[in-house]
C-alpha cells in the first residue's frame, strides 16, 4: 500500500499537484486514481501542476500522455502545466514530445484554457 | 646539516652588506619593460618579493614548490596575473625575475668558488620561480579567454520583449551549436520569467544554418510547446530554405514568417490581441 | 570504458531491487551533480539518464546495482555512473539501440534515450552475462 496524492476538485475539473519525486508505484495509482475520478465526478477538465518536479523520465512523461489520451476518451480534457525549461529540454532529447498532451505555462493559464474549450465546446 | 648551510650561503648571496640589491633589480627589470609599469609599483612589488624570497630561503627552501615558498608563490602569481592582464608577453613577465641572476652576476667576480656554487643553487631556484610565473601568466590568460567568450555569447544573445507576452530572440551571426544550446535555454527561460505564451525566433541576421543548428532550433520550438508556449520563425532566408530542404530537415509543423512584422501580428493575434489602424490616422 | 574515478573520492554503491530505490538513486547523482556543479540543465539530462538505466536495470535485468561518483579526465570534471546486473543480458545491442524499440513494454527509449542525455556511453553485454552500462556528463 503506496501513498497517493490527493486529487482536489474545483466545479468541473480535478486538479493535482505533484509536489515531490514520485516512486513508479505512485505514477501508476495517480493514473488509475484520475480516470476514476473523471467518471465518478464528471469532471470535464484535468489539470496537472508539475512545476516542483525537477525531472521528468519516460515512465511519468508516459502517465502523462496517458491521463491525456483516457480523458479524452472520458470526454475531458487534461493540461499539464509548469513544465520547467530543464525538464522540457530534457525529454525533447530523450524523444518524448508528449504529442497529444495539452501544456500550459502555469496553473492560471491552464485554467484558461481549460475554460476556453467548454465555452466554444458549448456554443 | 649541509642544506642548512647551503640556505645560509643563498641568503648571503642575496644580502651583500652596504648594497642595495633589490634595488639594483628593479633598475634592471624597470629597463627592460621600457617604462609601461610605473616605478613606484615595480619597486613594491619587486622588494616584497625579494623580502619574501630571503625569508623563504632562510628557513630552507630549496625549490619553488617547498612549503616555505608559499607566500613567494602567492606574490608571483599576483604579478604575473597583473602582468598578463596588462598584456606582456610570457617572456617580459619571466625576465622580471630572470633579471636577479644579471644583478648578482658583478659579484662573483671577487667571489670564492662557495660562491660560485651558491650562484648556481640560487640559479636552479630562480630558474623554477621563472617557469612558475610562466604558468600563472598562461593559466590567466586562458582564464581571461574563456570569461570572454562567455561574455560575447550573453552579449549575442539578447532575449526581449515586444508586447505583454510576446517574446523575441533576433540572432544575428553564425549559429554554432553551443550558442544555440544557450539560446535555447535563455528563451525558454524567458518564457518562464515573463509569463510569455508567444515566443519569436527572428533570424533574419543569420548567413546560414548547419544540420545541427536547425535540430537545435527545432528541439527548442518543441521544448516550448510542453512548457506551454508556441514559437515562430522569422526571417529564414532563401538560401537557409533551400538548406532546410536539401538536408531534409522535417520543418513541417514550425511555424515560420517572411518578417518580424509579420511574427509579431500572427503571435499577437494568438494572444488575443486586435490591430485596428484608425481611419484618417496620420502618418 | 573504465571510470576514471577522481581520486580520494570513493564511489558509492546502491542496489537496484525496487522501484522505490529509483527515488534515492535520483537523489544520489542529484547531489553528485550539484557538488560537480553541472549546469542545471545538465545535472537534470544526467539525473534523467540515471532514472532511465536503472528502470532498465530492475526491469530487464532483474535488478543490480549502480556505482557513482565524481570523475576527473585531464582538468576535465564530471559524474559517472556505472549500472551493473546479472540478467540475462542484451542479444542484439545494434536492435536495442534503436528508438522505439523494446522487448518490455516500454516506450523504448530507456537506452537510446539515455545515451543522447550524456557525454559518454558504454555499453558491455553478452547473452546471459548481465549488462553493465557506464554513463558520464562532463562540466562544460
Amino acid at each position: 500500500m503506496s501513498e497517493r496524492i490527493p486529487i482536489l476538485r474545483i466545479g468541473e475539473t480535478l486538479l493535482v499537484s505533484v509536489q515531490f519525486d514520485l516512486e513508479d508505484q505512485m505514477v501508476l495509482n495517480l493514473q488509475e486514481d484520475l480516470a476514476q475520478q473523471i467518471v465518478d465526478k464528471s469532471a470535464r477538465g484535468v489539470i496537472i501542476d508539475i512545476s516542483a518536479l525537477e525531472i521528468v523520465d519516460s515512465f511519468v512523461g508516459r502517465m502523462l500522455a496517458a491521463v491525456a489520451a483516457i480523458s479524452r476518451v472520458l470526454d475531458a480534457r487534461t493540461v499539464v502545466v509548469g513544465m520547467r525549461p530543464a525538464v522540457a529540454i530534457t525529454l525533447v532529447e530523450l524523444g518524448l514530445s508528449l504529442g497529444g498532451v495539452d501544456t500550459a505555462l502555469d496553473l492560471e493559464k491552464g485554467l484558461a484554457k481549460l475554460r476556453q474549450s467548454t465555452d466554444s465546446a458549448l456554443r | 646539516m649541509a642544506k642548512r648551510d647551503n640556505a645560509v650561503d643563498l641568503v648571503g648571496l642575496l644580502s651583500v652588506e652596504g648594497q642595495d640589491l633589490a634595488a639594483t633589480w628593479v633598475r634592471e627589470v624597470s629597463g627592460s619593460l621600457k617604462g609601461r609599469v610605473g616605478t613606484a609599483e615595480l619597486d613594491r612589488e619587486l622588494r616584497e618579493l625579494y623580502d619574501a624570497l630571503l625569508d623563504a630561503l632562510r628557513q630552507g627552501a630549496t625549490d619553488v614548490h617547498a612549503d616555505q615558498m608559499s607566500e613567494v608563490r602567492a606574490l608571483l602569481t599576483e604579478l604575473s596575473r597583473n602582468r598578463a592582464r596588462q598584456g606582456f608577453s610570457p617572456s617580459e613577465t619571466a625576465v622580471s625575475i630572470f633579471a636577479l641572476k644579471r644583478v648578482l652576476e658583478p659579484l662573483l667576480q671577487e667571489g670564492s668558488a662557495d660562491d660560485v656554487r651558491a650562484y648556481l643553487e640560487l640559479g636552479r631556484v630562480l630558474d623554477g620561480l621563472g617557469l612558475f610565473t610562466i604558468e600563472s601568466y598562461s593559466q590567466t590568460r586562458e582564464e581571461i579567454i574563456t570569461a570572454q567568450a562567455e561574455q560575447l555569447l550573453e552579449l549575442s544573445t539578447p532575449v526581449v520583449r515586444l508586447w505583454d507576452g510576446v517574446i523575441a530572440v533576433p540572432l544575428v551571426g553564425t549559429l554554432d551549436s553551443a550558442r544555440t544550446q544557450v539560446v535555447m535555454e535563455k528563451l525558454l527561460q524567458a518564457l518562464v520569467d515573463t509569463g510569455s505564451e508567444q515566443a519569436i525566433i527572428d533570424i533574419t541576421g543569420v548567413p546560414a544554418v548547419d544540420t545541427q543548428v536547425a535540430q537545435h532550433l527545432l528541439k527548442t520550438i518543441v521544448a516550448a510547446r510542453l512548457m506551454g508556449a508556441e514559437c515562430t520563425v522569422s526571417g529564414i532566408s532563401p538560401q537557409i530554405a533551400q538548406t532546410i530542404v536539401a538536408l531534409g530537415i522535417e520543418f513541417d509543423d514550425i511555424v515560420t514568417k517572411a518578417s518580424l512584422a509579420d511574427a509579431l501580428k500572427l503571435a499577437l493575434r494568438r494572444s488575443g490581441v486586435d490591430l485596428v489602424a484608425h481611419e484618417g490616422a496620420q502618418r | 570504458m573504465k571510470a576514471p574515478w577522481t581520486a580520494g573520492e570513493k564511489p558509492q554503491v546502491h542496489s537496484i531491487a525496487r522501484s522505490g530505490d529509483l527515488v534515492h538513486i535520483r537523489q544520489a547523482i542529484r547531489a553528485l551533480s550539484q557538488k560537480c556543479r553541472l549546469s542545471l540543465v545538465d545535472q537534470t539530462k544526467m539525473i534523467t539518464a540515471a532514472s532511465e538505466l536503472a528502470r532498465n536495470t530492475l526491469i530487464y535485468g532483474g535488478g543490480g546495482t549502480v556505482t557513482s561518483g565524481l570523475v576527473s579526465a585531464g582538468n576535465k570534471q564530471g559524474v559517472a555512473a556505472v549500472f551493473e546486473d546479472s540478467g540475462p543480458g542484451i542479444p542484439d545491442v545494434e536492435q536495442a539501440m534503436t528508438d522505439g524499440w523494446t522487448s518490455g513494454g516500454g516506450l523504448g527509449l530507456g537506452l537510446s534515450g539515455a545515451r543522447r542525455l550524456v557525454d559518454d556511453f558504454e555499453l558491455v553485454t553478452a547473452p546471459g552475462e548481465g549488462t553493465s552500462v557506464t554513463i558520464v556528463k562532463w562540466v562544460r
